[in-house]
């Protein structure tokens, strides 16, 4: 269904599995921006009379350039008041960020951390939405439905930022029974749900028959995707169970493992992970489970949680070390942000001054992390860490998709935040934000283009 | 007082309002109009009423932002107010019982409450002690307390803590004291102001266009009584706040008729400190609504009080009626005030909102500092105190 000409055999490989990682190598060309400000004076100028970028960007979606041209002026104030405060922006540096973002180059990390620094919330917010929508010109928002299962809390790692974990000697440890697994995937077909997030802890006693006997048994009975595992349980199932890593991911993917989810990378600067859980310290081990999945076809996200401790320089080493991963392996398709959720944590019993993440700066890192990951199609916004108000006004701010209605919610509920969506709501929210919401599968497939109507408009309202 | 019939010339017929939730419906956006009106706006002309309504329609939430954003630093720079103050709701108990409240009993109810002298004393006296300047005072219509009652209560405040400034009684209370003692408003007011009351709070002014007004809160000042009264306040020297409740059965028409008529009262008496648009929580109410608004809404909201009210100064972002997170956001939206400490708010807690009671002068100031502007502490009426520019002198 894409074009995959000009791509390479990498590309092609992945494009069978995510028809969206091929996004990224088909992006429009975009004006610069001195041919921009060339066109008339600014601002107001009255020589400005082509509209920047907006047509080309929607050049791919017909029905929606035929709106626009129908409906939307040429000039929009917005555009020209945005261009006029970059052009008035005495930081040089600043600058040519600014400029450099809104001609859709490569950012380097100097541009990210003064974007992240010095940038302007409205024009952050204005470019990162330019730039989504290279990715996505469509006014679509999506969402996935299914389920965490957290099929066990046994962790011999002990993390720092986490509530969730037990040693394995406390009364609430557990590792559920393959039944009480397979009547979670029940509920969550019977649910409309599509997918099933397992994750759990680094369980010493679990090897990979138990996992390749499991997932063999849930494909055997159900039609599901298994989005399962993080990096530090492979590298625990690994060994454990005496095998590579790559023999490892091949069992696994062999067992009927669909892709993996990008939790755990948290913020990949060994500085800071050091602070965080001394176990999980080395951030290249990450990367390097992820790009070996990548190898083994196994198609992965990744996560960045931040808020917890680090500065805003390691917010970039780590988008910068997770864009140049996708650059050889492109496997990621989609970048998810979370903040740190104190309540419960050791890391806040250390540091009782740490503060939750304010709105502010939680859209400025989701901003400048929409414009810096320009080789990865999707970033989530997250209602779940955030609350629905902010969740929602993130999609103003460069994310694309709401991530998951979770069915089941351990490990954040565990530290305090308990935001919960139905369907329904879901469907509101995006809607009520502008955008048509859509459900789409784990690999960012579309399933419903139009969800049934959750108002009353079908009603006669 | 009998319902008034506004003259309204921009309103729309009288739509059919429903209770509960209201549904999406979605609307066919005119873009060359959200572009005119913005245009106008950059321009510093006035809107009208069918701008403030496409503004509202229109689905680019971060063009209506930067815009807002740009008219706010036109007028204000990047300072953000706030104060330090302390909230007292004297009584819940409340002769009313309008639809959307959960803060108010009648006599006898369980939890129902009537701070004594000392407890009111004890408040202010902490409220002194912890730096605040001013108390904001509401409560509810106690059928047994009279104009002494009240002018009782700010003695005591003032004799308390003589430098706090008395910010208090809505007008829903002066009119009811007015009734009551068959004296004029502006009797009242004078009374008040000699026991110490400095300004008028913004509250019970919920919406004024009468089809929603009759459904939220029949029994309640009108509209035109309120502004009435505000008005009174302003003639005599009194400046007072003003309040908008959204977010329940009202349409986005009657919000910016709502707007409108501030605008008009500001045009003659230039008396309103700031504009709070205060969105409903959900918890409690008659009206059937479950929802808390939505964050979008929040932010137009703001955003277009911002433009339709040219000849206001200051758009304020009420934290407890949002939450922090969009309150901060907001300050990117038009809003160049985000309130105060508070201490201890009931109305909107009792309503389930969900930012809590108070908010620390150390997080005020963080929260506005990472939203990249200036905190400058204000006083009641808006004058500056101090503005925190540098960090490392805040304990000073």
């Amino acid at each position: 269904m894409n074009d995959t000409s000009n791509t390479t055999l990498t590309n092609a490989k992945m494009s069978a599995m995510n028809p969206y990682s091929i996004n990224c190598q088909r992006k429009l060309p975009w004006r610069t921006f001195e041919q921009t400000i060339d066109q008339g004076s600014l601002p107001h100028g009255a020589g400005f009379q082509e509209a920047p970028t907006l047509d080309e960007i929607n050049a791919r979606d017909t029905e929606r350039q035929a709106l626009i041209a129908a409906r939307q002026p040429a000039v929009k104030v917005h555009d020209e008041l945005m261009l006029s405060q970059i052009a008035n922006t005495s930081d040089e540096a600043l600058k040519s960020a600014y400029k450099k973002a809104y001609e859709g180059q490569r950012l380097s990390g100097e541009d990210g951390q003064k974007l992240l620094d010095r940038g302007d919330l409205n024009l952050l917010g204005w470019l990162a939405t330019r730039a989504k929508r290279r990715f996505h010109p469509e006014n679509k928002v999506s969402f996935l439905l299914d389920r965490n299962i957290n099929y066990t809390n046994i962790c011999r790692i002990g993390c720092d930022f986490c509530a969730f974990y037990r040693r394995g000697h406390e009364q609430d440890s557990y590792v559920l029974p393959k039944e009480e697994i397979f009547k979670k995937i029940e509920e969550t077909i019977e649910l409309g749900g599509t997918g099933t997030l397992m994750q759990g802890g680094v369980n010493p006693h679990l090897k990979i028959e138990y996992y390749e006997d499991l997932f063999r048994n849930i494909k055997e009975r159900y039609k599901i995707h298994l989005h399962c595992l993080s990096v530090i349980e492979i590298e625990g199932i690994a060994q454990v169970s005496r095998l590579t890593l790559e023999e490892t991911l091949e069992r696994l993917k062999a067992a009927g493992l669909d892709s993996i989810p990008g939790a755990g990378a948290e913020i990949l600067s060994d500085e800071i992970r050091l602070e965080q859980s001394p176990v999980k310290r080395h951030s290249h081990r990450w990367i390097k489970v992820m790009q070996a999945a990548h190898k083994a076809n196994l198609p992965t996200t990744a996560t960045m949680m931040f808020g917890a401790l680090e500065e805003r320089k390691h917010i970039i080493e780590h988008i910068l070390r997770i864009r140049d991963a996708q650059d050889e392996t492109k496997g990621f398709y989609a970048f998810i942000l979370w903040t740190f959720q104190g309540e419960h944590t050791e890391l806040l019993k250390k540091n009782p001054d740490l503060q939750p993440t304010t709105g502010a700066e939680y859209l400025r890192v989701l901003a400048v992390s929409r414009l810096m990951m320009d080789n990865i199609p999707n970033i989530q916004g997250s209602w779940v860490t955030m609350g629905p108000k902010i969740g929602q006004i993130s999609l103003h701010y460069g994310a694309n998709d709401m991530g998951s209605i979770m069915i089941e919610e351990n490990v954040v509920s565990a530290a305090g935040t308990s935001y919960t969506l139905d369907r329904k709501n879901m469907i509101e929210l995006i809607r009520r934000s502008g955008f048509t919401p859509v459900q789409r599968d784990t690999y960012y497939n579309i399933l419903a283009e139009h969800p049934e109507s959750s108002d009353a408009s079908a009603e006669g309202a | 007082m009998e319902s008034v019939t506004c003259a309204s010339s921009h309103l729309p017929p009288r739509p059919e309002l429903i209770s509960g939730e209201r549904p999406h419906s979605p609307v066919k956006v005119d873009y060359h109009a959200v572009q005119a009106a913005l245009t106008k706006a950059l321009k510093g002309e006035r809107l009208s009423f069918a701008d403030g309504v496409n503004l509202f329609h229109s689905p680019d939430l971060v063009e209506l932002g930067a815009v807002a954003n740009e008219v706010n630093q036109r007028k204000n720079g990047s300072d953000v107010f706030f104060n330090v103050n302390r909230h007292i709701n004297p009584t819940n108990i409340c002769a009313l019982s309008c639809k959307f409240c959960a803060f108010s009993r009648k006599p006898g109810d369980e939890g129902a409450y009537a701070y004594s002298d000392d407890e009111i004393a004890q408040r202010a006296r902490t409220a002194a002690e912890s730096g605040a300047t001013e108390v904001h005072m509401v409560g509810g219509l106690h059928p047994r307390w009279k104009l002494a009652n009240y002018t009782n209560i700010i003695r005591i405040v003032k004799e308390t803590a003589p430098h706090l400034h008395v910010k208090a009684f809505t007008a829903v209370e002066l009119d009811w004291l007015a009734r009551k003692e068959r004296k004029t408003v502006a009797e009242v007011l004078t009374e008040l102001r000699e026991a110490g009351l400095g300004s008028l709070p913004g509250g019970g002014a919920e919406i004024f266009t009468p089809y929603v007004r009759e459904k939220i809160c029949d029994t309640k000042l009108t509209g035109d009584g309120w502004l009435n009264i505000h008005r009174t306040a302003h003639q005599m020297g009194l400046r007072s706040n003003c309040t908008m409740l959204y977010g329940h059965i009202e349409d986005l028409e009657a919000r910016v008729d709502h707007m409108l008529r501030l605008r008009s009262l500001q045009d003659e008496t230039s008396g309103f400190n700031v504009f709070i648009p205060l969105a409903f929580q959900p918890e409690n109410n008659e009206l059937g609504i479950t929802k808390h608004t939505y964050g979008v809404d929040d932010l137009k909201t703001i955003a277009v009080g911002r433009l339709l009210l040219d000849n206001f100064r200051h758009i304020k972002s009420y934290w407890v009626m949002t939450g922090d997170r969009v309150a901060q956001t907001a300050l990117h939206y038009g809003a160049n005030d985000l309130d105060g400490t508070v201490v201890e708010e009931k109305i909107a807690n009792m309503a389930g909102s969900r930012a809590g009671m108070a908010m620390a002068k150390s997080k005020i100031l963080r929260v506005i500092r990472d939203a990249g502007r200036i905190p400058v502490e204000r006083s009641t009426v808006y004058e500056p105190i101090r503005r925190f520019d540098n960090p490392a002198e805040d304990l000073l």
